[in-house]
């Protein structure tokens, strides 16, 4: 057996330390290890998005990055997407707008959809689309989830 | 009739409307309220099946043929059981021998020895992918290491991955006990024909002897698969006291249940399945998988096993829909009336048999009023995975011949194509082939709204870009659904159903109850039980939960009704039948109490009410849809692209709206995948050589338009709300729909799925060659 590695991050504003080995994906030791496991797994290669998470503000493929990677990183999870008790616009859309049959790709399109609007509080639909294409749905047909971030950008503008 | 119900955002039911006779008004029914579940599935805390954690749980992996049809000549384990950290290793032969055992599973008989096979060989192996051996260990990693130590010994045999090529003669055999059955007797010679279907309605020849016009053409589509996000996953705990208890990704408990003591030859009183909340299944998670090997690994180590697939194994070792070779031939008068039509249909069914031949066989016409028909068709095995029921199974194949025959029938005569369909569309009274006749259905209506639609009213400009229309059928089932409710002392009503929720059924149920019992959708609680808590309810599919199990909750609401009504004429004083129901409110002359008034007092009159149904409709529901596409296509590439989308459906009656549409959006863009990109590309050894998604590549948001959804009502006389069910037509008719849209677009006809970039460029050189 390899030695573990130590590493210490912070998750949903949270300090968060693990040993893991070196082989271990960022996904697997949120799932497995800290039992965060609204981030989910469709394919542990990168193609679909289920997994996204917010690494230092950026969106990435938890399954992509080894979870060594993340010493000393800022990582946002769907479980922290919420401010306390009140949901996110986008999650409020996103039920709002029926945006979700199975659910299972929702997690990873909320933090998807959570960093473009950071970066880009008014996208057009194209943008939408665009950033977007990195997460599969096979249930919606996308129509609703695209309205449901158009909803929630505008939510947003509001608030501001 | 027809409600054009996207983008807008409709939050309040419909005032009045007419159901089999009964005017109704609707105070929950065709509102749109947040579904119960949704906080926990926008929020992460939902328990899908991989998040089952528990103490002790080891992991576990299988290991897949690497060929695509060979014989096991030896299996040796021994160096993967040394391995520090694995606790168990498994073969097919730790399962029983089960030779020709048959189950009926509900929705038709399986042959247990081939079910069994699929989940781990036994002797040979049919298709690359399939399980041969599986492992469990302390973590998925030592598991996958563990896989790399078991030494099969293999010996190679030709494979067979094109179901023309299967039928020949001199075709590699796959199952030396396989006969061909053909109107009730078995052929003599083991053949790859599991069975000859065979419907004939009127006189063809004489019908195709009137014809003014006839065509006659031959179609292809490729496997695809289901695509559901979340692969398959099983935990099974084998306890001490011999119950396996089985969490679950599953479309049906029950049926899993089932299954799996089948398999493992147990009571079903000694197994348990939880179904978790899941991620998809599209008609693919209904035949078991990891369940038995889960549990026959958790048998042999003593704790709780968890296994999940990865993506390529879903592709691979998980059903896809049948590769189909579909000739169709339609005859008709000058002004457009068909008069016969012949089909002829060739399905693979995998590895084993039982495809999806006899739905496609019924739905090949199923839209059309034909007086004279014949369809003959072959369910096929080769070296592929065993397919499995992808949404309206087989019907997305015989439509996509039978609708393009149309077309080009209507190009042909110079009539509309949505006048021609109206012409004949079938209707009330129309005999299918296979021998049904259809009570009230909503075709012309579904057309009408078609013809009166923006969409197909407005002009299409611009260069390379064509438009184009298709119908598309399936049946909705009915089958067995069970639920309970318990009325709580503040008026809101726990409900407990069989169904699996995949896409809000919790909601489109509870709305049913809330309607009948004059409460709030808000009021109902449902939740999903395991299979020791709520009665037998058969799978998620078929288009049946809002129907059938909706039915259920109907009746649980009656139930309850009359359970409060004899509430009230106890404090009243007088007999239950002199208490009337309306709008949540029991009266008896000038007394009244609302339902919560009631339910306040029901500890003071006897206890709980506790109401319960068990319901087995009989019959389909009828589910018709027509969608429009236009498109435009890259002349320098072939691609096409979706500039605009509308699908029309028959709803019978829509109970949450915004999951209709869902239905819609969904199914079209499944069906958008399947016609435009979606493929299992094999080798010449009978390899999938695209078994991931990058590789497999669905559609994503930025490929696709948004798509514009019509819902039409004609209510369906066998549901006391009019439900037809939803889920599966709309992946009949994109198919076609994009083939018609690409021939005014580009000129070319293609006749083969998927109609991808090289195929439309290819179409389209050789057109230009000739001219
Ligand atoms: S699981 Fe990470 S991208 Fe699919
Ligand atoms: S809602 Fe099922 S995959 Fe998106």
């Amino acid at each position: 057996m390899v030695k573990k590695t130590h590493v210490s991050t912070t998750i949903n504003g949270e300090t968060a330390e693990f040993l893991c080995e070196p082989r271990q994906s960022l996904l697997e030791i949120l799932r497995d290890t800290l039992e965060l496991t609204g981030s989910k797994e469709g394919c542990n290669n990168g193609n679909c998005g289920a997994c996204t998470v917010l690494m230092d503000g950026l969106p990435v493929n938890s399954c992509l990055v080894l979870a060594v990677e993340a010493e000393g990183a800022t990582i946002t999870t769907i479980e922290g997407i919420a401010e306390q008790a009140h949901l996110h616009p986008l999650q409020q859309c996103f039920l709002e707008n029926a945006a979700l049959q199975c659910g299972i790709c929702t997690p990873g399109f909320i933090v998807a959809a959570k960093a473009l609007l950071d970066r880009n509080p008014k996208p057009t639909e194209h943008d939408i689309r665009f950033e977007l294409a990195g997460n599969l749905c096979r249930c919606t047909g996308y129509d609703k989830i695209v309205r449901a971030v158009q909803d929630a950008a505008a939510a947003l503008e509001g608030k501001h | 009739m027809a409600t054009k119900t996207s983008p807008d955002k409709k939050k309040t039911g419909k005032a009045a409307d007419t159901t089999n006779g009964e005017p109704q008004a609707f105070k929950v029914i065709g509102t749109r309220p947040i579904r119960h579940d949704g906080v926990d599935k926008v929020t992460g805390r939902a328990i899908y099946g991989a998040d089952v954690q528990m103490a002790g749980l080891v992991h576990g992996r299988i290991l897949r043929s690497p060929h695509a049809h060979a014989r096991i000549k030896a299996i040796d384990m021994s160096a993967a059981e040394k391995m520090p950290g694995v606790v168990a290793v498994v073969t097919g032969k730790d399962m029983p021998d089960l030779r020709d055992k048959m189950a009926d599973l509900g929705e038709g008989t399986v042959n247990l020895a081939h079910l069994g096979a699929n989940c781990l060989a036994h002797g040979k192996v049919l298709y690359k992918g399939q399980a041969v051996a599986a492992v469990a260990a302390t973590s998925p990693h030592i598991a996958e290491e563990a896989l790399k130590k078991i030494k099969v010994e293999y010996e190679p045999l030709p494979a067979v991955t094109w179901v023309l090529d299967a039928m020949k003669d001199d075709a590699p055999l796959l199952h030396d006990n396989v006969f061909t059955s053909e109107m009730g007797k078995l052929g003599k010679q083991p053949s790859n024909i599991a069975v000859h279907l065979h419907f004939e309605k009127g006189d063809v020849e004489k019908g195709f002897a009137e014809a003014d016009v006839t065509i006659e053409r031959e179609y292809k589509t490729a496997s695809v698969h289901q695509g559901y996000i979340e692969p398959h996953v099983s935990t099974a705990l084998w306890n001490h006291d011999c119950h396996l208890t089985i969490w679950t990704s599953t479309q049906g408990a029950f049926t899993a249940r089932q299954q799996t003591a089948e398999l493992l030859q147990i009571a079903i009183s000694q197994v348990t399945v939880v179904p978790c909340e899941i991620g998809g299944g599209f008609g693919g998670k209904i035949s078991v998988y990891l369940e038995p090997v889960a549990a026959i690994l958790s048998r042999k180590c003593g704790r709780p096993v968890k296994m999940i697939m990865n993506r390529n194994e879903v592709f691979e070792g998980t059903g896809p829909t049948p590769g189909s070779f579909v000739r169709v031939k339609l005859g008709a008068k000058k002004d457009g009336r068909l008069v016969a039509g012949e089909a002829w249909l060739a399905y693979d069914a995998g590895a084993f048999p039982g495809g999806m031949i006899g739905p496609g066989c019924m739905c090949v016409f199923s839209c059309y009023d034909l007086p004279n028909a014949r369809v003959d068709g072959y369910d096929v095995v080769l070296n592929k995975p065993k397919t499995a029921a992808y949404r309206a199974p087989g019907a997305t194949q015989a439509a996509f011949a039978c609708e393009s025959v149309i077309d080009e029938l209507a190009e042909k005569l110079g009539i509309d194509p949505i006048e021609l369909r109206l012409k004949n569309a079938a209707r009330e009274g129309t005999r299918r082939v296979d021998g049904p006749t259809y009570p009230r259905v909503g075709l012309v209506e579904t057309l009408e709204a078609a013809r009166n639609s923006d969409h197909w009213r407005s002009k299409l400009t611009g260069k390379n870009r064509g438009r184009g229309i298709a119908c598309g059928y399936w049946f909705n089932i009915g089958l067995k659904s069970s639920a309970a409710a318990n009325v709580n002392p503040d008026g809101t009503v726990t409900l407990v159903e069989g169904s699996t929720d995949i896409g809000g059924t919790r909601t489109s149920v509870a709305m049913q109850l809330a309607e009948t019992l004059g409460i709030a959708a808000e009021d109902v609680h449902p939740q999903v039980g395991d299979t020791d808590s709520v009665g037998y309810t058969d799978v998620t599919g078929g288009s049946r939960v809002t129907f059938a199990t909706g039915l259920a909750a109907y009746e649980v609401g009656l139930d309850i009704r009359r359970q409060m009504a004899a509430r009230a004429a106890m404090l009243w004083e007088c007999k239950p039948e002199e208490v009337t129901f309306a709008d949540g409110v029991f009266r008896r002359g000038d007394k009244s109490t609302s339902f919560k008034e009631l339910a306040g007092k029901m500890h003071q009159t006897g206890g709980a009410v506790v109401g319960r149904a068990t319901v087995d409709p009989e019959g389909p529901s009828h589910g018709f849809g027509a969608h429009i596409a236009d498109v435009e296509v890259d002349p320098d590439t072939g691609k096409v692209t979706v500039l605009r989308y509308t699908a029309l459906q028959d709803a019978g009656r829509a109970i949450h709206p915004s999951y209709v549409e869902g239905q819609m959006q969904g199914g079209s863009v499944q069906g958008i995948g399947w016609a435009l990109n979606e493929e299992y590309f094999y080798d010449d050894s009978g390899r999938m050589r695209n078994a991931s998604y990058l590789d497999y590549r669905m559609p994503t948001a930025f490929d696709l338009p948004m798509i514009d959804t019509i819902i039409v009502e004609v209510p369906n006389p066998a549901h006391p709300y009019g439900v037809r069910g939803v889920g599966e037509t709309p992946i009949v008719a994109p198919p076609a729909a994009l083939a018609a849209a690409i021939y005014r677009a580009a000129g070319v006809r293609l006749r083969e799925l998927p109609m991808a970039p090289h195929r439309v460029w290819t179409a389209k050189k050789m057109t230009n060659d000739e001219c």
